[in-house]
């Protein structure tokens, strides 16, 4: 196993008077893709969130390239190499496509060499480049989601289910999207309930309920073994795979 | 990646360009048109709606900061008058000793005085801005009707101050003297001082919408407008946005008050809550967090007003509410509504 780039220890997390996630330890080895399963309200979302500072902890700690990001505020733990894709993208609807990656680059302009290569997998971007981006469609408005956080190189790529309802077609253009990112220096940690998607690009994977990590390990040894899925996963398995085309 | 950069083809062809929505713009020149054949009389159409750009202008100029905090911030500010009364009332410590500048029939003096009473009123509000976010809104952030309560209860306290140092007596503000009087365009009549509030007015928009489209702090402002959790997640301190907007926006109600001051040609401490209601309504028309919505608003108020105040007085004080109406109506969010997360 590589050395762990995101380390998450005993975390607990309070929205309101609920109690989310209790006790949450995770590791994100360097490089390569690492799974987030789990059924839905298992507090996936809420562990991103917490990673990236818009939830804070309550207890336990959350380290970051060696650094404890438990108590900083988004916009440091932002700059200290994290990008977020959430799970309702977030793009900025009266911003056109242009703007709002603009708007992700912190260095100033996108290099125009970065951006044709994200037109590569993402070609209906350059299409639609000076187009509100609130007028794209689902799966175009989660491309450009995707494109705004690796828009300039990022550490770590926090991305919250990329393909939910999203078309097939779509689906698989993500994975090559997400292929093409493995082959970077960006650790990807991405939380999906399509485990189709994420069984062929996984390396490594942990799968969550109640609040708690209850599996962690490489994502080959779930995927070949149909019992463990079945006894991690349940129904979730058969309700939420997507058949791939 | 710099590896996988590196194999990347060269840039093509040009990228295309956005297109727009020119409806809402289209109503200005269309309620204009309406009114003509109703007033009959084309220099009183021509005096009236140089008026009502004017009003318009000088009602944008109050307005566009409170949109844009009403959309970046969610803060219902209703103390957003005191800047204006605020303003005005900060202009007399310039314009008053300064009165014979401001007589002398030069345009040079009377637009140096007018600028440094400009200058210190936009400083002095945004200065008051600032101690109003701070010490009123910042504490009660997400909490709206808290937020209703205590601007109201600031704008009051403002009032109540305007009378403790000025006095409680109406202040006369005349015009500086080479901004009085009438151009005379065929047989129209048209206010000298109106076609300068009409080029002050139009001067910020521009300057605005440059800012807003052209800068990065523009697109910043407008992306927190629409969502200012994912702004900070790219890694923009957002808190400190929000600062810099409400300060711009007390200043540029201060400008307004300074300039709807000398319109009126009197101050009064209740100036600024006077002007709220069109304010407001002004920045539901125009969509919240909408700039170009708040200037065609502004707009569209001010004409309406004015056409309305000539062809059917009695109806001129509902008639913005009625335009208001059609509008939502029309489009529910306002004419250019900001698409919130």
């Amino acid at each position: 196993m590589s050395e762990a780039l995101l380390r998450l220890a005993g975390v607990h997390t309070h929205i309101g008077q609920y109690h989310i996630l209790q006790g949450v330890d995770l590791t994100v080895p360097k490089g390569g893709l690492t799974v987030l399963l789990g059924r839905n309200g298992a507090g996936k979302t809420t562990t991103l969130r917490t990673i990236m500072g818009l939830w804070h902890a309550s207890r336990g700690s959350v380290s970051f390239d060696g650094q404890d990001i438990t108590r900083r505020a988004t916009p440091d733990i932002s700059c200290a190499g994290i990008a977020y894709v959430p799970e309702n993208m977030g793009i900025f609807s009266d911003l056109t496509v242009r703007e709002n990656l603009v708007l992700a680059a912190r260095r100033g302009e996108p290099e125009r060499a970065r951006l044709d290569w994200i037109f590569g997998f993402f070609p209906a971007l350059k299409k639609f480049w000076n187009q509100a981006a609130g007028t794209l469609s689902g799966g175009q408005k989660q491309m450009l989601a995707i494109a705004r956080a690796i828009v300039e190189p990022r550490k770590l790529l926090l991305v919250d289910e990329p393909t939910k309802g999203l078309a097939p077609a779509i689906v698989q253009s993500l994975i090559n999207a997400f292929r093409e990112l493995k082959s970077t220096e960006t650790t990807i940690l991405l939380v999906e309930q399509n485990f189709n998607f994420v069984r062929s690009l996984g390396d490594s994977v942990a799968v969550m309920d109640d609040g708690r990590i209850v599996y962690s390990g490489p994502m080959a040894e779930l995927a070949e073994d149909r019992h463990l899925q079945q006894r991690l996963l349940g129904l979730s398995l058969d309700a939420h795979q997507q058949r791939l085309p | 990646m710099s590896t996988t950069v590196q194999t990347i083809p060269a840039a093509e062809a040009p990228l295309p360009k956005l297109p727009a929505d020119y409806k809402p713009l289209l109503l200005v020149p269309a309620l204009a048109l309406l009114a003509l054949p109703l007033i009959g009389d084309f220099p009183a159409w021509v005096t009236l709606t140089v008026a009502g750009l004017a009003m318009g202008m000088m009602i944008f100029l109050m307005a566009s900061g409170l949109t844009l905090v009403f959309g970046l911030m969610d803060v219902l500010n209703f103390g957003h008058g005191a800047f204006v009364a605020v303003g005005a009332f900060t202009a007399t410590f310039v314009l008053l000793p300064m009165q014979n500048w401001l007589q002398v029939d030069s345009v040079v003096m009377n637009l140096a005085a007018l600028g440094l009473a400009i200058l210190l009123a936009m400083v002095v509000t945004g200065c008051l801005g600032w101690i109003f976010e701070r010490v009123i809104i910042m504490p009660v952030y997400g909490q709206h009707l808290k937020q209703i309560l205590i601007t109201m209860g600031g704008l009051i306290v403002a009032e109540q101050l305007i009378h403790v140092v000025w006095g409680p007596d109406q202040i006369p503000l005349p015009l500086p003297a080479s901004f009085r009087g009438a151009i005379i365009l065929g047989e129209a009549a048209v206010e000298k001082y109106r076609l300068i509030a009409v080029a002050v007015g139009l001067a910020v928009f521009i300057a605005m919408s440059l800012v807003l489209n052209r800068t990065k702090i523009g697109l910043l402002i407008r992306a927190g407008v629409e969502n200012g959790e994912m702004v900070e997640a790219l890694g923009y301190r957002i808190r400190r946005l929000f600062v810099g907007v409400f300060v711009a926006g007390s200043a540029l109600a201060g400008l307004g008050g300074v300039m709807w001051g000398l319109y009126k040609e009197v101050l009064t401490a209740a100036m600024g809550s006077e002007i709220m209601v069109p304010v407001f309504i002004v920045i539901i028309i125009g969509g919240l967090g909408s700039v170009g919505g708040c200037f065609i608003g502004a707009l569209l108020v001010a004409l309406m007003a004015n056409y309305t105040g000539f062809l059917v007085p009695k109806v001129a004080l509902a008639s913005n509410i009625l335009l208001m109406v059609a509008i939502l109506l029309w489009r529910p969010q306002g004419l250019y509504p900001v698409a919130k997360r």
